[in-house]
């Protein structure tokens, strides 16, 4: 494997792991926090129950990206080393 | 772990796992999963029309995952992914008025089930011939497509079907469009319409985001570069999804936390899985896609030979 692949292999995988930290700990904040109000929501709501369902999925899939490139910009030039 | 909004109890490691997996396969082939998430959290106890609404939600968050990371990679085509989008939610209209005619009549479930069983086989045993009649195509039509300088050598797509692309270019029925980012100088944007409309007819017809349909009409029909239709076809996804999600979500139907346990999988999984398809050629990449239409067939076949629905 050459250096270039090794290098990019590397990126790859810590790119990864801050992702699925950040990912979980997502789910995380939102079980403990929003849970019962979510449920709430549900029953009560269902208009805002509609639009608070798809911007926590939107917002998981793209603030969470957004998020690990900032992380990942602090952290390139510290393994490029 | 309790989902209080389904009322029911799934252990989340199950739900991580099938998100991953589904996760994979999504941001590798474009396509949204439906077949096989679906029939894993029916399994599991998840009433069915929690299943529908719940796999749509976890479905929009895995394709803009995989979407982005496609968009990176120069697999996007924005403008034909945008021209799509009208003739999708047209399409999502006449499938789902065509479920609610069928709504009628007492034959419903075998009907929808084995339209979608032919549909599936048909895809697989046609792209199975193809794929392997394209690679097995003499070495002068791959060093015709050699890879310009500072391209990637995956970038470079051949298929034995090009003439049916090349015939849909040369009909002539204006408006044209041109499609840069896909290597198409000019196609009549009826023809891109009419593949949207067929693509999210499936979807509204037969659930999912029927990225099964969409992707090989994009290769086959359109003469859409593989890598490119993968990645259009995720940013269709992730439209035709959203739509069905709130809709889903205003009739109660989804369950956001379970969506958001699967996401968490999910959302790695798409990452490796887009990552992939950098390392293999479009045929290849066509090839692996074979199985995935011909498991959604086999769980159907079950469920309509054991009356459990699988979908």
């Amino acid at each position: 494997m050459n250096r270039q692949v090794k290098s990019s292999l590397k990126f790859f995988l810590i790119e990864l792991l801050v992702y699925a930290v950040l990912v979980t700990g997502y789910f995380l904040l939102v079980l403990n926090f929003m849970g019962p109000w979510l449920h709430e929501l549900f029953q009560n709501e269902r208009r805002a129950y509609a639009a608070v369902a798809l911007g926590l999925i939107i917002g998981q899939g793209v603030l969470l990206e957004v998020l690990t490139r900032v992380l990942l910009s602090a952290i390139q030039p510290r393994t490029e080393d | 772990m309790s989902f209080l909004i389904s009322g029911t109890h799934i252990d989340p490691i199950y739900l991580i796992a099938i998100g991953f997996v589904v996760g994979m396969l999504g941001g590798f082939f474009g396509v949204g999963g439906s077949f096989l998430a679906g029939p894993a959290l029916f399994a599991v106890g998840v009433p069915m029309n929690f299943v529908v609404g719940t796999d749509l939600a976890h479905i929009v968050g895995k394709s803009i995952v995989a979407a982005r990371k496609h968009r990176a990679m120069g697999n996007v085509d924005l403008k034909l992914g945008l021209i799509m989008v009208v003739g999708t939610i047209g399409g999502v209209e006449g499938g789902a008025q065509v479920i609610q005619w069928l709504k009628h009549t007492t034959h419903m479930d075998s009907a929808v089930g084995l339209t979608f069983v032919v549909v599936l086989l048909g895809i697989s045993g046609f792209m199975a011939w193809e794929s392997v009649k394209t690679m097995r195509m003499s070495g002068h039509a791959r060093a015709a497509k050699k890879p310009l300088p500072g391209e990637h050598p995956s970038r470079r797509d051949h298929s034995a079907m090009a003439h049916i692309s090349r015939r849909i270019h040369r009909i002539s029925l204006p408006p044209y469009v041109s499609l840069p980012v896909s290597g198409i100088e000019r196609v009549s944007l009826w023809a891109i319409l009419l593949v949207a409309l067929v693509g999210g007819f499936f979807s509204g017809f037969l659930g999912g985001g029927a990225g099964y349909i969409r992707m090989p009409c994009l290769i086959y029909l359109l003469g859409i570069p593989t890598h490119i239709a993968v990645g259009t076809d995720l940013f269709e996804i992730i439209i035709s999804a959203s739509y069905g999600t709130l809709t889903h979500a205003l009739k109660g139907n989804v369950d956001i936390l379970i969506a958001l346990v699967m996401h968490t999988g999910a959302a790695i999984g798409a990452q490796i899985g887009a990552t992939c398809t950098q390392f293999f050629i479009g045929p290849r990449i066509r090839l692996f896609f074979i199985p995935l239409p011909l498991i959604g067939a086999a769980i159907l076949i079950h469920g309509l030979l054991t009356g459990h629905p699988g979908k």
